[in-house]
């Protein structure tokens, strides 16, 4: 029983010093003087606000990228006890006491330290030396761009940190599949690949450019497997059942079939980091659930879900628009602003500006703001009575109605006269008798564009309308232009004669409602006067909400704005631009997003040297002439898909981007690139320094290269850190470049 | 756009003018005149000679029915295959009526089928290079390439896929080791020679016509810089000889240095209320105007320099100066309000009433890269205005305003001080009396000047044609699925109506065999890859299916996919390319996979029976759908097709479709 007891309890730890030893030395550059300095630094003043918005769960859209990010640093300021109440206003404003500056830039900071370690593992992953590996650990943990955004609460570190946990996840998956497939640790590996690619995909976009590489290394990796005829096919050819000639595939040699490696590669690279992906947004509503600044830019149904704002409104609204309602019809478009079907006693002028005529009828505009004027009745063309009937008749799709304008009980009309600002469309107004054989038009066939049956019942806030003019077949609109001095600049509204399948401005969703009961006009004015009331709750579903989410954040897009330090991509390769983070009040104190030149330069140079070399040695494989042994160059190869695959995914898209950019989007990139140095140089010095005393010298270089990159690396620490602060002189020895801006105040 | 031609009139389009020049060709030996003005579609050609063009564009569009049977042909080695898609491209009702009409697209894809079918035909001869018809079909290969992106700038994309193709071909032949590395050169250099060298000369020979033909000045003018168009005859820019230097008193007009920047303009209208202070509005416009004109003062005095007797006084690098609107006599000003909509930059108005403005008037005229105190000069001076009071820089942000501005570029002052061409101006006329004038021969631009210059404007122009706001755009997603149409003439049910829209049978079944196409690829390369034994006739069909249809998805994916980047308003026509490459991969695919069912089956005459039956039963599908669905090519009058008495009404199978 007690026999484990016979043998002494031995456990031997192996620790790897080198590894240690670089974790200690990345928390010490990264985590040195955290809290300095006490003031906004650039782009947190941007997701400073975030953070604050989330410590008061109020709900809001951010179209630079999904939440994960964002969450990860409210978890910092959670866990400082921050209470969200400081206005992010300018880059410079100190902090109140009340910030916890340090643990908001703790996990930003652990991440970038975290990054140096990883860096070495990956490289003793892809089989090179213990000595290359420090050495790229090394010029990551001396490059200062990548010290500067790690200090701050920013993301990139966050991201290149999960880049490089789903590559080395990948690489040990990978190395372990040789032997030992399907054991503990081979699953946890590839496990931990997709759940590293979906954090990377949640703190930024960008994350998918390496997601995507692995995916693509998995996939190659797979086909070469296919290869491998010891595999077995699932009973010897289900794949494959419509070949006719496949009789003699029975090797039972391996236990696992192809299917099975196939099943768990997607579940692990697919299944799981979609998952995990759903579930960032899921944490993400849950976490926001009242209203707040950006809520115009959801729709009625998705406003209505947050606490306050639409939702103290709409709360207990009746469900089921019936004739006799009393709604408010907002566009489901959104843009140029949110705004509502809205008539006012004014009419059209007779003659415009241009010398076109109008009706001279009362305008029908589409207004932005809430006032009674958005209210309309919905009216049974057959009947007179302009209140709810009791049982309430509801109406369904296809139903034929006319729009009353509450306040001034004019019909909703339209009629083939050009629309003011639109003259292909019809002009919509509220019809007014003027007894010149021009007949009111105003019947609307109701037509649900999201209906499940042709008889759904309109809803309010869920169903989407539109409004089909049953004389004209013209479809209510809205055009988008602001009408002149005598609209009072609201919108325009159009009936669009023409319409070209679905679009989102001929289409309204009912957002106020409630059933009216007055039968004379005056009482209804003071009814319309009152807010709804009544109860009714009804909540949207989790995958609504997060399509709907998911959708603008991609679709949202703001006006590309140039800023001073904005860059182009081609800029960041040799380092011609910076940006300057912060400046002290009143010293020279500065910091600066500024890399290690010559960690950038070399990086460069061995990206070239890499790319000639592999050339060559492709071109002279093909004419059978083996320069290397093949081991070497397969791990040439693997380490080349890794590195120079990295750097290319992770760089040329931004050359077909439009948006605003900046030299921090490089840095992933750049990581790439970095450890691409120790692997050409070690390959150099393995294959092309034959005799010893090249090799010597050879080693002799990297020494002194080695001491001049840590050398720039003190040069600029004073601008990476923000301290000591440097005098006007020292500053303009810095200026290396003339194209950098390093801030010199003046005298 | 071939009237231009014949009349020598120059003109600016956003495609290269080889398609138009063969239509202005075509139109010319067939008597066209080139006097019908063109301007709106559905405007009467009257007595106007048209059949010439139009014939020749159709003659084009029917070339490529052969061209692809013998493509298929040769990719295939199968006739049935060939059939099928040729009887498809026959009776597709969307080529069909593209090529009927004066259209850039029918030339377009005469050349990219001819570079394909050439091309195909080249990879055939491989086995005998060097011979005569090798060399053929290779240099007719560059050929066909260079027509190609003489049309339209989508011709790059088959470039694409023949150099790809020309790669792969490349890299196989160094791998044969039997080939000596001289012979390898050889071949290098003779695919450099074909596939490079001929297409650029020819394409750089069709744009030397073209600039030798239109030698006229014309409505294209203003998109070009200064000395570009001081070449052509009638612009008040050729021949003229202005004064050098510039003095106070000069009457000038301002040209922005971007590529097709435009000139300095300003009009009675104001900014709209919202957008800054209700100033008077400046733009850069495209066009020569009488608004372009202003007047260089001095800051301080009003004194009226026309006055000949006064003397000349130069304008100097680093002077401070005011520039007045000759037409409003407003200067123009610039304050810390924002720019309409570079929202970081300031605001540029027209302020001051007959000169007598504020502070916020005085500009600091430098040139680049000279000393203080220098003259400046017309036309070669690339100069800057700084505004002194805000320190900002004048420039033209290149983004168009909406109505209010009527559509021209916005001006901005902006406060980022750094050099680009949308911040640097040229004096382009330069009135003065009392200066002497000199020529400007000098300036004459090279020929490979104006061949980059066009290019820029042309690529431009084309990113130019964004969609507006609200604006149903078609979609790369619409396209395959044949979803919408595009209106060619006729709108009401009176009118005689022709719809583009491709015979939907066709599109769909195109559509379907792609999803077919790749399992079957996938399919066969994983069973290739396990190395399961295949018979001789397998390999042979599975060989087809790889290389000669990989080839042709290759096409597809290149003809289809760029456009889901592009920013521009994309049009349904713009799939046709693509389509033919579909047509083809369906021809292909159905003639491989009933070959292989049909492959099952013992006897052969059943065998045979199964895959002719297929094939045919294939056709017959295709030609009656092409009977229901002619009309739409060929024209129709009557009620539209959503009302219910039409006889189209049984044929609106999609909601979206609107004949």
């Amino acid at each position: 029983m007690l026999g484990f007891l016979k043998n002494p309890v031995v456990v031997t730890a192996e620790i790897n010093v080198n590894l240690v030893a670089l974790t200690v030395m990345g928390l010490i550059s990264r985590l040195w003087g955290l809290s300095y300095p006490r003031a906004v630094v650039f782009d947190e003043v941007y997701y400073g606000q975030f953070v604050s918005l989330y410590m008061k769960r109020i709900f809001f859209v951010d179209d630079s990228g999904p939440p994960f990010g964002h969450m990860l640093l409210a978890l910092g300021g959670y866990l400082g006890g921050f209470d969200g109440n400081f206005l992010w206003n300018r880059i410079g404003a100190e902090y109140s006491m009340n910030v916890p500056v340090w643990s908001l830039r703790l996990l930003p900071a652990l991440a970038g330290a975290l990054c140096i370690p990883l860096a070495y593992q990956i490289l003793v992953e892809l089989q090179f030396s213990h000595c290359a590996a420090l050495g790229g650990a090394l010029l990551i943990l001396l490059e200062n761009s990548l010290i500067t955004q790690s200090r701050f609460m920013l993301l990139e570190s966050i991201l290149i940190f999960f880049i490089l946990l789903a590559v080395l996840s990948y690489l040990k998956f990978y190395n372990l599949q040789r032997h030992s497939s399907f054991s503990a640790s081979w699953w946890v590996w590839l496990l931990l690949t997709g759940v590293a690619c979906s954090c990377a995909v949640g703190v930024k976009y960008m994350g998918l450019f390496t997601y995507m590489l692995l995916l693509a290394i998995a996939g190659l990796h797979f086909w070469h497997m296919l290869g491998n005829q010891n595999l077995s096919n699932v009973g010897g050819g289900w794949l494959f059942c419509s070949y006719p000639c496949l009789g003699d595939l029975s090797l039972k040699t391996c236990s696992v079939s192809l299917l099975c490696h196939f099943l768990a590669r997607g579940l692990a690279l697919i299944i799981i980091p979609v998952a995990m992906y759903l579930s960032f947004f899921y944490v993400h509503l849950t976490l926001l659930y009242r209203s707040g600044p950006h809520d115009q830019i959801m729709t009625s149904a998705f406003q209505a879900s947050l606490e306050g704002g639409l939702a103290r409104i709409t709360q207990g609204q009746p469900l089921e628009v019936a004739y006799g309602s009393q709604i408010t019809l907002r566009n489901v478009l959104g843009k140029p602003m949110q705004c509502w079907l809205h008539s006012h006693t004014n009419t059209y002028p007779i003659r415009y500006e241009n010398g076109r005529g109008s009706s001279h009828q009362q305008q029908v505009t589409c207004y932005p703001f809430k006032d009674v004027n958005n209210w309309w009745i919905v009216k049974d063309p057959g009947m007179q009575q302009l209140v709810v009937s009791n049982p309430p008749r509801p109406v369904r799709h296809g139903h034929i109605v006319q729009l009353v304008h509450g306040i001034t009980t004019r019909y909703l009309n339209t009629h083939d006269v050009a629309a003011p600002l639109s003259p292909h469309s019809q002009e919509v107004s509220c019809y007014i008798d003027y007894n010149v054989s021009m007949p009111a038009q105003n019947l609307w066939r109701v037509e649900i564009v999201n209906r499940e049956t042709d008889t759904d019942v309109w809803k309010t806030i869920l169903s989407e309308v539109r409004f089909v003019h049953v004389n004209t077949s013209a479809v209510l609109k809205l055009s988008g232009a602001s009408l002149p001095e005598w609209g009072y600049r609201q919108l325009e509204v159009v009936g669009e004669k023409l319409s070209k399948g679905y679009h989102q401005s001929m289409v309204w969703n009912v957002e106020e409602h409630r059933y009216g009961k007055s039968q004379e006009q005056k009482e209804r004015e003071v009814e319309l006067h009152s807010p709804t009331q009544m109860d009714i709750s009804k909540n949207l579903s989790f995958m609504a909400k997060f399509t709907e989410l998911q959708w603008k954040i991609l679709t949202l897009k703001n006006e590309d704005t140039e800023h001073k330090y904005s860059s182009s991509a081609l800029d960041w390769i040799t380092m011609d631009t910076n940006i300057a983070y912060w400046l002290h009040p009143t010293s020279g104190a500065q910091i600066h997003l500024l890399g290690n030149v010559l960690t950038w330069a070399s990086a460069n140079v061995a990206a070239v040297i890499y790319v000639c070399l592999s050339l060559w040695y492709l071109v002279r494989r093909r004419r059978k002439i083996y320069d290397i042994p093949e081991d070497a160059w397969q791990l040439w190869v693997s380490a080349g898909e890794i590195c120079v695959g990295g750097w290319a995914v992770n760089y040329l898209p931004f050359f077909l981007m439009e948006k605003t950019l900046f030299l921090y989007h490089y840095l992933p990139a750049l990581t790439f690139q970095i450890l691409l140095i120790p692997i050409v140089l070690q390959h150099l010095s393995d294959y092309l320094c034959r005799s010893l005393l090249s090799k010597t010298m050879f080693r002799a270089l990297i020494v002194a290269w080695f001491s001049s990159v840590y050398l720039v690396y003190c040069t600029f620490s004073p601008v990476t850190y923000g301290e000591p602060s440097l005098s006007v002189a020292e500053l303009k020895d810095l200026r290396w470049k003339d194209s950098w801006n390093i801030l010199i105040r003046k005298q | 756009m071939g009237s231009y031609y014949i009349n020598r009139t120059f003109f600016f389009d956003v495609h290269p003018p080889l398609g138009k020049m063969l239509i202005g060709l075509a139109g010319y030996l067939s008597g066209y005149d080139g006097t019908f003005p063109f301007q709106k579609p559905g405007d009467r050609y009257e007595q106007h000679n048209y059949m010439g063009m139009r014939g020749f564009c159709a003659f084009l569009g029917s070339c490529l029915v052969p061209f692809a049977y013998l493509t298929v042909l040769e990719l295939s080695k199968s006739l049935p295959a060939a059939l099928l898609t040729a009887c498809i491209l026959i009776f597709d009702t969307g080529c069909i009526t593209l090529s009927q009409y004066i259209l850039l697209d029918p030339i377009l894809m005469f050349f990219l089928m001819g570079a394909v079918l050439s091309m195909v035909k080249c990879n055939a001869c491989a086995d005998r290079p060097f011979s005569a018809s090798w060399w053929f079909w290779l240099s007719l290969t560059g050929v066909n390439l260079a027509g190609a992106m003489g049309v339209k700038f989508v011709g790059l994309f088959v470039v694409l896929l023949v150099g790809l193709n020309t790669i792969y071909d490349l890299w196989d032949l160094l791998g044969n080791l039997s080939l000596s590395l001289v012979m390898f050169g050889k071949h290098l250099l003779a695919r450099v020679l074909c596939l490079i060298l001929l297409p650029l000369a020819l394409y750089t020979a069709v744009f030397a016509v073209h600039f030798t033909v239109l030698n006229k000045s014309g409505p294209g003018d203003g998109f070009f810089s200064s000395a570009f168009q001081s070449q052509l005859i009638g612009n008040n820019l050729h021949n003229v000889s202005i004064p050098e230097h510039l003095a106070y008193g000069s009457v000038i007009t301002m040209k922005n240095l971007r590529m097709a920047g435009g000139y300095l303009h300003s009009h009675w209208h104001l900014y709209p209320e919202g957008v800054g202070a209700r100033q008077q509005q400046v733009t850069a416009y495209l066009h020569k105007d009488l608004n372009n004109l202003w007047i260089i003062k001095k800051p301080d005095s009003d004194a009226d320099l026309s006055d000949p007797s006064s003397p000349v006084e130069f304008v100097r690098h680093g002077d401070i100066i005011r520039l007045e609107h000759k037409e409003t006599s407003r200067n123009l000003h610039s304050h810390q309000h924002e720019a309409p909509l570079t929202r970081k930059h300031f605001q540029v108005t027209g302020y001051g009433i007959n000169g007598t403005g504020d502070s916020n008037d005085f500009w600091r005229i430098e040139v680049v890269g000279r000393k203080p105190g220098k003259l400046i000069k017309v036309l070669r001076s690339q100069v800057r205005l700084t505004h002194v009071a805000t320190g900002c820089i004048l420039g033209s942000s290149g983004k168009t305003l909406p109505k209010w501005g009527w559509e021209q570029v916005e001006v901005t002052c902006t406060p980022y001080l750094k050099d680009t061409p949308n911040s640097l101006w040229n004096f382009e006329d330069h009135i003065n009396p009392k200066l002497p004038n000199i020529s400007l021969d000098v300036l004459k631009p090279s020929f490979a000047e104006i061949l980059l210059e066009s290019h820029m404007v042309m690529i431009r122009g084309n990113s130019g044609l964004k969609p507006k706001d609200n604006e149903v755009t078609s979609k790369p997603w619409h396209w395959p699925i044949n979803y919408q149409g595009l209106r060619f003439s006729g709108v009401n049910e009176t009118d005689y109506r022709v719809y583009l829209l491709g015979n939907p049978v066709v599109w769909w079944l195109n559509l379907f065999t792609i999803g077919l196409y790749l399992l079957t690829a996938i399919s066969t390369a994983v069973a290739l890859k396990r190395g399961v034994q295949l018979s001789s006739e397998l390999k042979e069909l599975s060989r087809v299916v790889l290389r000669g249809g990989g080839q042709i998805a290759l096409g597809w994916l290149l003809h289809y996919l760029p456009f889901f980047m592009m920013g521009r308003v994309l049009y349904f026509h713009h799939y046709f390319p693509a389509m033919l490459f579909s047509s083809m991969l369906t021809g292909i695919t159905w003639d491989t996979l009933l070959k292989f069912f049909a492959g099952f089956l013992s006897p052969s005459t059943a065998a045979r029976r199964v895959y002719g039956g297929g094939i045919l039963a294939l056709v017959l599908l295709i030609m009656y759908s092409f009977y229901l669905f002619h009309p739409l090519s060929y024209g129709m009058i009557g009620p539209m097709a959503s009302d219910p008495s039409s006889p189209m009404a049984g044929l609106r199978w999609m909601d979206s479709w609107e004949f």
